[in-house]
């Protein structure tokens, strides 16, 4: 993702807590199990298996899924746009192995 | 479309003053702490100095040195009278610096009653007689420059209430109620944690103490006695529903509404809290929603069961109401 930064993205999802709901690769605590595990998500074929895996959707997914998908259990999230973009370049570092 | 609606503090602002350095004194009651345990640490130096180089001079010395040193005259001096003189004045040098911590209140400072719970923190600020003006639980509020009153006990088993740079620790518990002060010179967020082992979550119990200017705390607390406006935010309101409806305010009070349960943290204003889970987690819509869903993740052993009934909408909306209670 041009000009976003996966360390400033790790750094991110630690301050806005993405971990009490996700199991995230990099983050020790907590390892939550509302949604899904996020180990491998740069290889996932569908966001929420709803959404192709592009850039732009998982950055406005992870700011506010309410927007592509009301009903889902994700609340929007308090992080800017070029944020969203940091946090998910982090999330496309996590390769399946 | 929802925007995004919760304003953001960083993690280092929501779990402030996380570690609590315990040797950087913030006021006067901790300094009063930290100056005596930096004399007795240097009286110690010193002793063990002195030990040292004894046992130095009586293996390698001078055989004239020696036989001093293996006199019973020195044994009366260094090992009987010695102590007895530096110990007792350490004794009195110290409750004299330490006795203004627990003194009974003076009746014109500020009161706040704070009770250990497997694994957070009641708290209520007091009036002047002792009555309970204002609930909350997990953060404590306190005017800079004054010295406030904290009435510590506990619910259940024995805690330690510390907020290593405002003061010392001191035990809570149960049945009986220990006193301590606290002052903060400047404003500033201090952290605090349970310093006794009480279980399984003992270390996920942390605190924020944040301190304010004067005026800035007075007009606070005068807001806080009123309860906070209704919602007016539609997702907000249908999560006042699920709220009622599911059945939180059997251990949650809000303040202005039906629930009442005394059984777990007060959330009046769980939305202007910094942290959730005591002092674990920064609050935000996401996290109040991971902590309702699936709490026994993230603090494993804690009181509230998870919630894994409520559907997604409603997890959303429950997550937006909570958050509007400031």
């Amino acid at each position: 993702m041009p000009g976003a930064s996966a360390a400033r993205g790790q750094a991110l999802i630690g301050e806005v807590g993405c971990a009490s709901c996700h199991a995230i690769p990099g983050v020790k605590w907590p390892k939550g199990r509302v949604g899904p595990s996020l180990k491998g998500f740069a290889d996932a074929g569908l966001i929420a298996g709803r959404f192709p895996n592009e850039p732009a959707a998982l950055a406005l997914w992870v700011r506010n899924a309410q927007a592509l998908a009301p009903g889902s259990g994700m609340p929007p999230m308090p992080l800017t746009e070029p944020e969203a973009r940091d946090v998910a370049a982090y999330l496309y570092t996590l390769d399946a192995r | 479309m929802s925007p995004p609606i919760s304003t953001r503090l960083t993690l280092g602002e929501a779990l402030a003053g996380w570690p609590p350095p315990a040797l950087n004194p913030a006021g006067f009651f901790a300094g009063s702490i930290s100056t005596l345990s930096w004399v007795l640490f240097a009286m110690a130096g010193v002793v063990l100095l002195v030990v040292f180089a004894a046992l130095g001079l009586a293996l390698f010395g001078p055989r004239r040195l020696q036989r001093r040193l293996g006199g019973e005259r020195l044994i009366w001096i260094g090992g009987v009278a010695f102590p007895v003189v530096v110990l007792t004045a350490l004794l009195v040098y110290g409750l004299s610096l330490t006795s203004r911590l627990t003194q009974e209140p003076t009746g014109d400072e500020l009161r706040v009653r704070v009770t250990g719970e497997m694994w957070w923190w009641r708290v209520a600020y007091l009036d002047a007689a002792g009555r309970e003006v204002v609930r909350d639980a997990n953060e404590v509020h306190i005017p800079a420059g004054r010295p406030v009153v904290f009435e510590v006990t506990s619910a259940d088993v024995i805690h330690s209430f510390w907020v290593p740079r405002l003061a010392g620790k001191i035990d809570m518990i149960p049945g009986r109620v220990n006193l301590i002060r606290m002052q903060a010179d400047a404003p500033g967020a201090f952290g605090g944690q349970c310093a006794e082992y009480c279980g399984a979550a003992h270390a996920l119990m942390g605190l924020v103490v944040v301190a304010h200017e004067p005026a800035d705390f007075d007009s606070w607390l005068a807001s806080r006695r009123a309860p906070p406006p209704p919602p007016v935010d539609l997702l907000a309101l249908q999560g006042a529903q699920v709220f009622g409806a599911s059945g939180c305010g059997a251990c949650h009070a809000v303040a202005g509404t039906a629930a009442n349960g005394l059984a777990g943290p007060d959330l009046t204003r769980v939305g202007a809290r910094r942290s959730l889970g005591a002092g674990i987690l920064p609050n935000n819509r996401g996290t109040l929603a991971g902590w309702v869903a699936n709490s026994q993740e993230i603090k494993p052993g804690n009181r509230m069961p998870n919630y894994s009934v409520l559907s997604g909408p409603e997890l959303v909306s429950l997550s937006a109401y909570l958050e509007s209670l400031k």
